[in-house]
């Protein structure tokens, strides 16, 4: 069943708390010409839609909406895709609720 | 720098952790808990629901100080198809007692209440504080930890990992295996305000009372999955998850199954009208008792999420974690009380005192059906969710159909779509599975 999606996620993002680390991605793609399957997952698997395709066909990531759930990590650190560590202390989301 | 050595380090300030520094503290130990939120409970998602058991054993007089939210006096489950359920409803005006056994909270809320209580207790907690590194001697044991805040190392006996699912620490120091996706689940989850009166008139609730909603089917798919409504004061918490495996093999998406859940018919009028004011995700551990990794070593124990400790089956997960931070933070008491060094063989103390417990023979109980449930994800989660709803339909319709010609067309459906044996086996393969 397909179903019109209420609102994108970009705009739900919008809800939540953050303070961006500016200039400290906490999780960076490895420079690649083709990516990975693994990396072409995350672009639908990410819940804050922080991957991306850019104009030459490669995976980019801004970092901002990140809710830091791991998932992209459990996906695609294993084949040295991308590197992922916690954001700095006090720096990231920050749930109000839960 | 922190020139003090500590007699335990905590890393996190999750339930977990929490229940671990509270637990050395009040015996006496010096404690230091580090949390990278800005506040304890700032990266923390859960459903969710408070155990009230498991509490109790921390914080006996938590009831009259915590912020609870209601307590549960109804349990739903719900086998859903795309435009129906089929539900089992438990209410008892029993759990109307005045100690309940089980309320929703707000994670974020609940943790900050439960941090101001581990300093009271004499901890100290440094929150903004993210762990990088354990810190070790050249012998390979655990002697501290390292921070993005303070350069140079932080000392103590002995080091609690109670850093949740992702658990980087443990996994970069080779002491535990990274999750994998077929082991951790995605939750992605909103909040969804609305007046009191409208949740209680809509829940059929009054007072504090409070509802709790499980739901499984074709919401998500095929693939190994669940949603859960839970009732709050003011809010109603909603959220659907899946096993990471699962949306990577199919590329669904998981705000799509949320919105697809959210439009459905059964719940759509639940939160008709609400006001969202935040849109979370998070792990959930769901490879049971096969996927715990060592639970200690020399100068370390590990508890909680970070260890695997969850209960996917009966959506357990805080309660194992406050319970194993206790018991942890109990066998590091009586190794410290015999003067004795936080070695691997005595810390493994905390590993035969979590055996006796709850925690492992629950998990050990289930111990085959997370393998069951993802290999067999699509007759669990799609066929048989349409076929009983089928089933349902035709049982409540009338139509002039004689019932035994719809019981025969029942069963014919049943079998068409699974076959004699695929359902036998099915059956056979839950049954020993749960046993
Ligand atoms: C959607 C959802 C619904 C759930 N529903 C329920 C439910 O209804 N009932 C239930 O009992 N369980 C439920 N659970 C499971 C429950 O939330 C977890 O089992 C529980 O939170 C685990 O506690 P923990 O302390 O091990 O980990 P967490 O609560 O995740 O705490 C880990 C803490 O460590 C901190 N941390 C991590 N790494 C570092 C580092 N390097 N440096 C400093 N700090 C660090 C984090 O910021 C965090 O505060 C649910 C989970 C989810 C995701
Ligand atoms: S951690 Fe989660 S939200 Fe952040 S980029 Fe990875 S998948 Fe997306």
């Amino acid at each position: 069943m397909n179903v019109e999606p209420s609102m994108r996620v970009e705009d739900k993002l919008y809800y939540n708390r953050y303070l961006v680390d500016v200039g400290h991605p906490h999780v960076k793609v490895r420079a690649h010409t083709t990516p990975s399957p693994q990396l072409l997952a995350l672009l639908k698997v990410c819940p804050a839609r922080c991957y991306e395709l850019n104009d030459n066909g490669q995976v980019e990531i801004t970092v901002d909406g990140c809710i830091e759930c791991g998932t992209c990590r459990v996906i695609a650190e294993p084949t040295g895709d991308i590197q992922w560590s916690h954001p700095r202390g006090g720096y990231g989301v920050l749930f109000k609720f839960g | 720098m922190i020139e003090e050595r500590f007699d335990a380090i905590v890393v996190g300030a999750g339930m977990a952790g929490n229940a671990a520094a509270l637990t050395m503290a009040k015996r006496g130990m010096k404690v230091l808990q580090l949390e990278r939120g800005e506040y304890p409970g700032s990266k923390n998602v859960q459903g969710a629901i408070l155990y009230a058991d498991m509490m109790e054993k921390l914080i006996p007089e938590f009831r009259e100080e915590a912020p609870l939210e209601r307590h549960l006096v109804e349990q739903r489950f719900w086998i859903m198809d795309d435009r129906s359920h089929v539900g089992m409803h438990y209410r008892s005006d029993d759990f109307n007692e005045e100690r309940p056994n089980r309320y929703t909270i707000i994670r974020a809320q609940f943790d900050k209440w439960f941090s101001s209580k581990v300093r009271e207790a004499g901890a100290t907690v440094l929150c903004e504080t993210t762990v990088t590194e354990l810190a070790r001697d050249d012998r390979e044991r655990v002697v501290g930890v390292r921070t993005d805040r303070r350069d140079g190392e932080i000392h103590a006996d002995v080091v609690v990992l109670a850093e949740g699912v992702n658990g980087l620490l443990g996994t970069r120091a080779g002491l535990r295996a990274r999750p994998t996706p077929d082991n951790v689940a995605l939750a992605v989850k909103e909040m969804h305000f609305l007046p009191r009166e409208t949740i209680e008139a809509r829940f059929n609730l009054k007072g504090d009372e409070g509802v709790v909603i499980e739901a499984a089917g074709t919401i998500s798919r095929g693939m190994t999955g669940m949603g859960f409504i839970y009732a709050n004061k003011e809010c109603i918490s909603l959220g659907i998850g899946c096993l990471v495996a699962d949306f990577q093999r199919t590329g669904q998406t998981p705000y799509g199954m949320l919105d697809h859940f959210k439009q459905h018919p059964s719940v759509a009028p639940l939160i008709a009208g609400s006001e969202v004011k935040e849109y979370s995700a998070h792990l959930i551990p769901e490879g049971g008792y096969k996927a715990i990794p060592q639970l200690h070593g020399d100068g370390w124990v590990v508890v909680g999420d970070a260890a695997q400790l969850n209960n996917a089956i009966h959506r357990e997960g805080s309660n194992l974690a406050m319970t194993s931070g206790r018991i942890a933070a109990e066998a590091i008491v009586q190794v410290k009380s015999r003067r004795e060094p936080m070695t691997a063989t005595n810390l493994s103390l905390y590993k035969k005192m979590l055996d006796d417990s709850f925690v492992i023979k629950d998990l050990k109980k289930y111990k085959d059906l997370p393998t069951l449930m993802h290999t067999h994800s699509q007759n669990f989660f799609l066929t048989y969710p349409q076929l009983i709803s089928k089933a349902m339909q035709n049982f409540v319709r009338v139509d002039g159909t004689p019932k035994a010609e719809k019981e025969k067309a029942t069963l014919k459906s049943f079998v068409r779509a699974r076959s004699w044996t695929g359902l036998f086996g099915d059956a056979c393969r839950f049954a020993r599975a749960w046993r």
